[in-house]
C-alpha cells in the first residue's frame, strides 16, 4: 500500500480533509470522495475540459492536477454556482434559455470557464470570449448557442451588479439570477 | 376552445436544469456500495497469433481481485455474432444480389488479435489506479503477423486475411445497375471519372463508454447501466451471450454524454463485465479511457469511390457509375447498415437515367467501423457532390446553377428512384422542395463581398453539398402512457436521449395528444423494465418512429380518460383540455377511488412507420484560402433545409448547428491515421482534433420546411443532416477557390499540409539556397 | 489512463527543495505546474518515483523589473497567466505578452509556469522561443554536494546548506535538443531574466497551428532595430527553438530608419526573395501527424518573411 497524505481544502466553502494517494487526481477526489458529481472525466490529458473547476478562483484542469496539489486551496465546483434549490446562476439560466447545452457532459466546465472570465472580465471582448471557451470541447452544440449563453449572462450579471461593479457572484453565493 | 398546439414552438428544454446544477446521472456518477473496477489489457498488435498471457504476477498485486482472460470466458461467454450483419431483406438481394458474412468476435480473444485495442484480458481491482498498475504486470506473449489496413490493400491478392475460412477479406458485396450505363458513357459530350477518399473519423463524444454491472442478491438478476443508445438491444444481446432469459437482465442508459452512432454498437466490454460482475457476483463499473475510446470505440466513414458522370453539353446528367470500397475494419458489424445507405444516398436530388454503383466492404487490421452521424450518407455525398462540381468546372457552369439545373422538381414528387432503400421497400422520395433549397442556399452566400472580406493574398471559393436523407426507419419503436399520482402522465419510450431533448419534444408531442400541460409529463427512456421492448436512439429515426408511437400511445390514452371520466360524469368534448385532476384518483391503492372506476389508465402503442421520409439538404460554405500557407478560413456556413414539422425550432437548429460543425470538424481537422503497421497514430486529444469554438463559422440557415405525408405528426429526422454535407461543401469550396491554380481535392481533412501540397504541386519548384545566395 | 505510484514532497524552503531534488539522485523531478508532466503520467508515458512540488516555496515566486538593467525576472513559480496579468509585462515586454498569450488556454496557462514551459523544452513551444529573442538568461540552481562535517564539528546549525550553487546561462546554451535542456537531473531551473528589447526595436510574434491555442505548426519571431539588431527565431522546425544566424546578418545591413525610402523597399524584396531559402536551408524539422517536414520547412520561411516584414513596419 502506498503513503497516505493528509490533505484539507475547502469544496465550494465547504471544508474537507482527507488522507490521499499522492496520484490520486483533483478530478478523481472531487468526483468519488467529495461526492461532487458535476465535475466530469472526458480526456484526462487536460485538452476536453469537462473537468475545469477553480482553484483558488482561477480555471483549472482537475485531471491535470493532483489533489494533494490542492491542500490548503479553495475550489469551486459546478454544484457551488447555484445552492440546490435556490434560483439558477446566472450563467446556468442563460444555458438553458439560449439551448447552450444537449447532453449536458460538457456544460459544467463551460459554466466553470464561463465563470472565470466574467468574474475577471465582466465585458470580455470577442476574442477575450473565445479564448477562455476554446479551452472547452463541446461535440453536441456547435458552440453557437454556447458564445449567445455567455454573452445573454454577461447582460444578466451587468444588470444585477448595476454596471460597473464586479460582475460574477462568488460561489455559493444563491442569489444567483 | 382547442389549445395552442405544443408542437412547433420553443419551448425551453426541461432536461436541462438537473444538468446545469450537476445533478445529472451518467454512468460514471453511478456508485454502488463495494464497487470494484476494471481495467482491460488490449493488443499492442494489428495482427497477432496468441501465445500467452500470464496473469500470476499481476494477480498478486494488492487490491486486485481476478483476472479474466479469454481461456477463462470460454464456454461462459458465448462469441458474439452480429446477427443483424447478416439480414439481407429479399428485395435488396433481387435487385442488388447484395450478400454479408460475419465471423464471431470473442469477447476476449484466445487464438488471435486482429487489430490494435482489441481487448485481451481484464484486471478487476478495488480501484482503476490499481487495476491500471496490475495492467503492467501482465505477461503477453503475441507472435505479430502481417496486417493490412487500406481496404484496396485488403483485396489485393495475397493479402493477409482476417478470418482464415474466408478465401477473401470481402465481408459484403452488391451491385445496383440501372439502364445502359456503358452505352451513355459512350456517347456523353463529357464524361469526368475522378477517385475520392472519405477518410476515417470518430465521432468521440465527451462522455466516453462505461458500463455499470451490478447483481441483486435478492433475485439474482443483473442490473447493467452502460452508456449506449440501445438498452433493449444491449439487454437481447446479453441474453443471448450469457445464456440468460431477458427478464433476468435489466438494463439502463442513465444520462448518456452524446452518441453520434458509436454508442449504438454492442462492444465486448459490455459482455465481459456483465459476466465478471455476475461470476464474482459483486458490481464491477469499467469507464473507458480516451485512449481506450480512439482505440476500441467504433470508427466511421472510410471509403473510397472510383466515380464517372456523364452529363450532355448544357450539363444534364445522363449516367453515373461508382466503385465503392468500404473498411469495415477487424469486423463487419452491421452489414448492410452504413454501405447500402451509401447506394440510396449516392445520387440525392437529381434525376439521373442511368446508374451503377458497386460496393465491396471488406474486413481488416483496423478498429471496427459503424454508424457515425450520417452512416454512409456523407461518404457518398462527399463523392457525388466533388464529381458534380468537377463536371461543372469542366463545362464552365456555375456549380449551383449545375445543380438547379439537375434537381428533381417538386412537381416530380413523389419520386422513385428505382432502388430498393434497406427496409426492402422501393425507394421513393416522398416530399421536398430541392430546387428552393438550392435557390435558399445559394442566396445565404450571395450578400457581400467575399473578395473584400478575404483580404489581399487570399483566394475565395464557395462549394455546395446537395443531399437528400431517408428517415425514420423501422422496424418499430414502442411507447406507452400511464397516468400517474399528481395528475401526471408518465410516458416510456423505447428510445433514449443522448442530448437531444426527448423529454423536452416527446413531451410536446404527448401534451399534445393528450390535451395537457407539458408540466404534467413525465417521460422516461433507456429503462429495459420501464417498457418491454425498444429499437434505440440512432439513424434519425427517433422522433419520426419513436415520436409517432408516442402519439399513438397518448391518443389511446386520451380516449382511456375521456371514457372514464364520463363514467364520473364528466363530459370531455373533442377539442377540450383533459381533466387529469379528478383522474388522478384513478391509480392503484387509492382509498378515495371511486367505485368501479378503473385502477390503471394506461396505453401502450407500437409504431411501425411505413417507408422512409426524406429530409433534405443544402450546404453552401464560403472560404478564404492562403495559397502561401494553406490556410483555410471559412467565412460562412449556410445551410438550407428540410426536416418537415419541426417540432421544437429550436432543439432543431441545435441538431442541425451541432451536426454541421461535426462535419466541419470532419472536413478540416479530424482523421483517424493507421501506419502501415496498423498502429493508431492520432490516439488522443492532442493529435486528433475536435473543432473548437473559435473554429465555428459565421452561420445561416434557412428551412424549407415540407410537412412529411407519410406519418401522422408530419415529420422527418435531423439528428444526421448536418454532419451529411460540410465535406463535400467545404472541398467545393476549396477547389473552387483554387481553380487558378488548377488543383483537384481528393480527400479531406483539408490541413493547410495538405491545402499547401496541392497548390505546391502546380507551382514551379523553389529555388535552393545555394541558387540565391 | 491514471497516474503510477509516487512519493510527493513540498517543501516550503528552497534549500530543502533543492536537496530533495539532490538526493533523489536522478529519480526525483521538479512538478512545477503540472501541464505537461501530468499528462504524460496519466499516460504512464512518465513515471517518476519522486515529485517535488515548487508550489509551496515563497522565494520562486518573484515576478519583477530588475532596476539595474530593466530586465524582467520570472521565478520558478510563476505562472504564465501571471506573467500576462502583470502590468510591466503588458507595457514593458509586449512581444513576450503576444507570445505567451498564444500559449494553450487560460485553464492551462492558470497553472503551466514560464520555467516550466523552458525545462520542458517542447521544440513547438512558444517560450523557449521567446527567451531567445529576448537574449533571456536562466539561473540553475542545485543543492551544494553533502559536506562531512568533521567529527566534533560545532557548525550543524543548518540542515540545508543556504549556500546552493548557481550558474546562470544565455538561452542558447540552455535549449539543447528536443526535451533537453541543460538543466541536470537533481537541478532546479530557479529564474529567467528576460532584458527589455533594444530601444527602438521593432517586433513581431507570428505562428500558424491547426487550432486556436494548439501547440505551432511552426513559428517565427522577429526583432529588428534596423543596423543594429537582428534576431530571428524559428521554432517548431527542429529539436528547439533556433536563431537563423544568416538572416539576421542580412537585416543587420538593413538601412536605419531615416534612410531614403528607395533602401527600405530594396530591402523587403530582398527579404521576400532570399529569406524563405536560407531559412529552409537551416532548419531541419521533422513531419507528425499534423504536418509533414516539407511543410513545415516552407512555413517556417513564409512566417519568417512575415515577421521581419511587421518588425520593420513597427521599427518605423
Ligand atoms: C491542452 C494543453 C495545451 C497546451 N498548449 C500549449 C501551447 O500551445 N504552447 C506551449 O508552449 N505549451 C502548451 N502546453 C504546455 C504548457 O505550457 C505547460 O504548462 C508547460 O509546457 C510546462 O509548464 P508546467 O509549469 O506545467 O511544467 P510541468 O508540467 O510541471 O513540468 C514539465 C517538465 O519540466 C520540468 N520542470 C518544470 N519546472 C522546472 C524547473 N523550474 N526546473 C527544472 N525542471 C522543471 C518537470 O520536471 C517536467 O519534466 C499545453 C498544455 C496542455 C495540457
Ligand atoms: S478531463 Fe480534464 S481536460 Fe479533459
Ligand atoms: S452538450 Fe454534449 S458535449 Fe456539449
Amino acid at each position: 500500500m502506498s503513503e497516505q497524505l493528509p490533505i484539507r481544502l475547502t469544496v465550494n466553502g465547504a471544508e474537507l480533509s482527507a488522507e490521499v494517494e499522492p496520484r490520486l487526481l483533483l478530478s478523481d477526489f472531487i468526483r468519488h470522495r467529495a461526492g461532487l458529481t458535476g465535475t466530469h472525466v472526458g480526456c484526462e490529458h487536460g485538452v476536453c475540459g469537462a473537468c475545469t473547476v477553480l482553484v483558488d478562483g482561477e480555471p483549472q484542469r482537475s485531471c491535470l492536477v493532483f489533489a494533494v496539489q490542492a491542500d490548503g486551496a479553495e475550489v469551486e465546483t459546478v454544484e457551488g454556482l447555484a445552492a440546490p434549490g435556490a434560483e439558477l446562476h446566472a450563467l446556468q439560466q442563460a444555458f438553458h434559455e439560449e439551448h447552450g447545452m444537449q447532453c449536458g457532459f460538457c456544460t459544467s466546465g463551460f459554466l466553470m470557464t464561463s465563470a472565470a472570465l466574467l468574474r475577471e472580465h465582466p465585458h470580455p471582448s470577442d476574442a477575450q470570449l473565445l479564448d477562455a471557451i476554446s479551452g472547452n470541447l463541446c461535440r453536441c452544440t456547435g458552440y453557437q448557442n454556447i458564445i449567445r449563453a455567455v454573452r445573454s449572462a454577461e447582460a444578466k450579471l451587468a444588470a444585477q451588479a448595476g454596471d460597473g461593479t464586479p460582475a460574477a457572484a462568488p460561489a455559493g453565493d444563491a442569489d444567483g439570477a | 376552445m382547442a389549445r395552442e398546439p405544443l408542437v412547433g414552438r420553443s419551448v425551453p428544454r426541461v432536461e436541462d436544469e438537473r444538468l446545469l446544477r450537476g445533478n445529472g446521472r451518467y454512468v460514471d456518477d453511478i456508485a454502488p456500495a463495494g464497487c470494484l473496477e476494471a481495467a482491460f489489457l488490449r493488443s499492442p498488435h494489428a495482427h497477432a497469433r496468441i501465445k500467452a498471457i500470464d496473469v500470476s504476477l499481476a494477480r498478486l498485486m494488492p487490491g486486485v481481485h481476478a483476472i479474466f482472460t479469454g481461456a477463462d470466458l470460454h464456454g461462459q461467454v458465448e462469441p458474439m455474432v452480429f446477427q443483424i450483419a447478416k439480414i439481407v431483406p429479399p428485395p435488396v438481394r433481387e435487385s442488388t444480389g447484395a450478400w454479408s458474412r460475419v465471423h464471431p468476435m470473442a469477447a476476449l480473444p484466445t487464438e488471435r488479435a486482429t487489430w490494435v485495442g482489441q481487448p485481451l484480458a481484464v484486471v478487476i481491482a478495488d480501484d482503476r489506479y490499481r487495476a491500471e498498475d496490475a495492467l503492467e504486470l501482465i505477461e503477453l506473449e503475441l507472435e505479430p503477423l502481417p496486417a493490412v489496413v487500406d481496404p484496396l490493400d485488403a483485396l489485393a491478392p495475397g493479402a493477409p486475411l482476417l478470418e482464415p475460412e474466408w478465401e477473401s477479406n470481402l465481408a459484403l458485396h452488391y451491385r445496383f445497375s440501372n439502364g445502359d450505363v456503358d452505352a451513355v458513357f459512350d456517347s456523353a459530350a463529357v464524361v469526368v471519372e475522378e477517385q475520392f477518399r472519405s477518410h476515417r473519423h470518430i465521432a468521440s463524444p465527451i462522455e466516453t463508454r462505461g458500463v455499470v454491472a451490478q447483481p441483486d442478491p435478492y433475485d439474482g438478476r443483473l442490473l447493467v447501466w452502460s452508456s449506449t443508445q440501445t438498452p433493449h438491444q444491449l439487454r437481447d444481446f446479453l441474453a443471448g451471450a450469457l445464456r440468460r432469459s431477458p427478464e433476468t437482465l435489466h438494463v439502463r442508459a442513465p444520462d448518456v454524454g452524446g452518441g453520434f452512432g458509436p454508442k449504438g454498437a454492442i462492444y465486448p466490454e459490455e459482455l465481459v463485465i456483465s459476466y465478471v460482475a455476475s461470476a464474482l457476483n459483486t458490481p464491477v463499473k469499467w469507464i473507458e479511457d480516451r485512449s481506450e475510446h480512439f482505440l476500441a470505440t467504433t470508427h466511421g466513414r472510410e471509403q473510397v469511390h472510383t466515380i464517372a458522370l456523364a452529363a450532355d453539353a448544357d450539363g444534364r446528367f445522363l449516367a453515373l457509375r461508382d466503385q465503392i470500397t468500404h473498411n469495415c475494419g477487424a469486423f463487419n458489424i452491421l452489414g448492410l447498415v452504413v454501405p447500402y445507405n451509401s447506394l440510396t444516398h449516392l445520387v440525392g436530388m437529381y434525376a439521373i437515367p442511368a446508374v451503377d454503383v458497386e460496393m465491396r466492404a471488406v474486413v481488416t487490421n483496423t478498429g471496427v467501423t459503424a454508424p457515425y452521424r450520417g452512416a454512409g450518407r456523407p461518404e457518398a455525398v462527399f463523392a457525388m457532390e466533388r464529381i458534380v462540381d468537377r463536371v461543372a468546372r469542366r463545362l464552365g457552369i456555375d456549380p449551383g446553377e449545375l445543380r438547379e439545373r439537375n434537381a428533381i422538381p417538386p412537381s416530380a414528387l413523389p419520386y422513385e428512384t428505382g432502388m430498393i432503400y434497406r427496409d426492402g421497400t422501393r425507394q421513393v422520395y416522398d416530399s421536398g422542395d430541392y430546387p428552393e433549397l438550392l435557390r435558399q442556399a445559394r442566396r445565404l452566400v450571395s450578400d457581400e463581398d467575399w473578395e473584400a472580406r478575404a483580404g489581399a493574398g487570399r483566394e475565395v471559393g464557395i462549394g455546395y453539398a446537395a443531399y437528400v436523407e431517408g428517415t425514420g426507419v423501422g422496424p418499430f419503436e414502442s411507447a406507452s402512457a400511464q397516468v400517474i399520482a399528481g395528475a401526471r402522465v408518465r410516458v416510456a419510450v423505447g428510445s433514449a436521449s443522448q442530448g437531444q431533448g426527448h423529454r423536452t419534444t416527446l413531451g410536446q408531442i404527448a401534451a399534445d395528444a393528450l390535451g395537457v400541460p407539458l408540466e404534467a409529463i413525465e417521460v422516461v427512456g433507456g429503462d429495459t423494465n420501464a417498457i418491454a421492448t425498444g429499437f434505440g436512439t440512432l439513424a434519425s429515426r427517433s422522433l419520426v418512429v419513436g415520436g409517432n408511437a408516442v402519439a399513438k400511445a397518448c391518443a389511446e390514452l386520451r380516449a382511456q380518460v375521456v371514457e372514464a371520466a364520463a363514467g364520473l360524469g364528466f363530459e370531455v368534448g373533442a377539442d377540450d383540455p383533459l381533466p387529469l385532476g379528478p383522474m388522478a384518483a384513478l391509480t392503484p391503492f387509492n382509498p378515495g377511488r371511486p367505485a368501479g372506476a378503473p385502477a390503471v389508465l394506461r396505453a401502450q402503442a407500437e409504431y411501425y412507420p411505413g417507408p422512409v421520409t426524406y429530409a433534405a439538404g443544402v450546404h453552401a460554405a464560403v472560404v478564404a484560402v492562403d495559397p502561401r500557407t494553406g490556410e483555410v478560413e471559412i467565412l460562412r456556413y449556410a445551410i438550407a433545409h428540410d426536416c418537415g414539422r419541426a417540432v421544437n425550432p429550436q432543439i432543431a437548429d441545435g441538431q442541425v448547428i451541432g451536426g454541421t460543425m461535426q462535419g466541419i470538424g470532419g472536413a478540416l481537422f479530424e482523421e483517424l491515421v493507421y501506419d502501415d503497421e496498423g498502429q493508431l497514430r492520432t490516439a488522443s486529444f492532442m493529435d486528433y482534433l475536435l473543432p473548437t469554438a473559435s473554429e465555428m463559422p459565421e452561420f445561416r440557415t434557412a428551412h424549407v420546411d415540407v410537412v412529411s405525408p407519410l406519418n401522422p405528426l408530419g415529420v422527418k429526422g435531423l439528428g444526421e443532416g448536418g454532419a451529411i454535407g460540410p465535406m463535400a461543401a467545404l472541398a467545393n469550396a476549396v477547389e473552387g477557390a483554387l481553380a487558378g491554380h488548377g488543383v483537384v481535392v481528393r480527400s479531406c481533412p483539408l490541413t493547410p499540409d495538405r491545402v499547401r501540397a496541392l497548390v505546391r504541386a502546380t507551382e514551379p519548384p523553389v529555388p535552393t539556397a545555394q541558387e540565391t545566395t | 489512463m491514471k497516474p503510477a505510484q509516487f512519493a510527493y514532497h513540498a517543501p516550503t524552503r528552497l534549500e530543502e527543495l533543492l536537496q530533495l531534488l539532490a538526493d533523489g539522485a536522478g529519480e526525483a523531478r521538479v512538478l512545477a505546474g503540472g501541464q505537461s508532466l501530468v499528462p504524460m503520467m496519466n499516460f504512464r508515458l512518465a513515471t517518476p518515483e519522486t515529485l517535488v512540488d515548487l508550489r509551496r516555496v515563497q522565494a520562486l515566486r518573484e515576478l519583477s523589473v530588475r532596476a539595474a538593467d530593466g530586465a524582467l525576472l520570472v521565478g520558478a513559480g510563476v505562472t504564465q497567466a501571471r506573467l500576462l496579468r502583470e502590468p510591466a509585462v503588458q507595457a514593458g515586454f509586449p512581444l513576450l505578452a503576444a507570445g505567451v498569450a498564444h500559449v494553450g488556454h487560460p485553464q492551462i496557462r492558470s497553472r503551466g509556469t514560464v520555467c516550466g514551459s523552458l525545462a520542458h523544452s517542447d521544440p513547438t513551444a512558444e517560450l523557449p522561443a521567446l527567451a531567445l529573442a529576448h537574449d533571456a538568461r536562466m539561473t540553475i540552481a542545485r543543492a551544494p554536494r553533502r559536506r562531512e562535517f568533521p567529527p566534533g564539528s560545532t557548525n550543524r546549525t543548518q540542515p540545508w546548506n543556504s549556500q546552493s550553487e548557481r550558474r546562470e546561462l544565455a538561452a542558447d546554451d540552455f535549449l539543447v535538443s528536443y526535451y533537453e535542456t541543460a538543466v541536470e537531473p537533481g537541478e532546479l531551473l530557479e529564474q529567467v531574466a528576460f532584458p527589455p528589447l533594444p530601444d527602438g526595436a521593432g517586433w513581431s510574434f507570428r505562428e500558424l497551428a491547426r487550432r486556436h491555442g494548439d501547440f505551432a505548426l511552426a513559428g517565427a519571431i522577429a526583432v529588428v532595430a534596423p543596423g543594429r539588431h537582428a534576431r530571428l527565431v524559428l521554432f517548431g522546425v527542429g529539436d528547439r527553438a533556433r536563431r537563423i544566424a544568416s538572416v539576421e546578418e542580412l537585416l543587420l545591413r538593413a538601412p536605419a530608419a531615416d534612410a531614403v525610402p528607395g533602401d527600405a523597399a530594396a530591402l523587403l524584396e530582398q527579404i521576400r526573395t532570399q529569406v524563405p531559402a536560407l531559412v529552409a536551408a537551416a532548419v531541419n524539422p521533422s513531419g507528425d501527424v499534423h504536418a509533414s517536414a516539407d511543410y513545415r520547412r516552407e512555413l517556417a520561411g513564409t512566417l519568417a518573411v512575415t515577421a521581419i516584414a511587421e518588425a520593420l513596419e513597427r521599427a518605423r
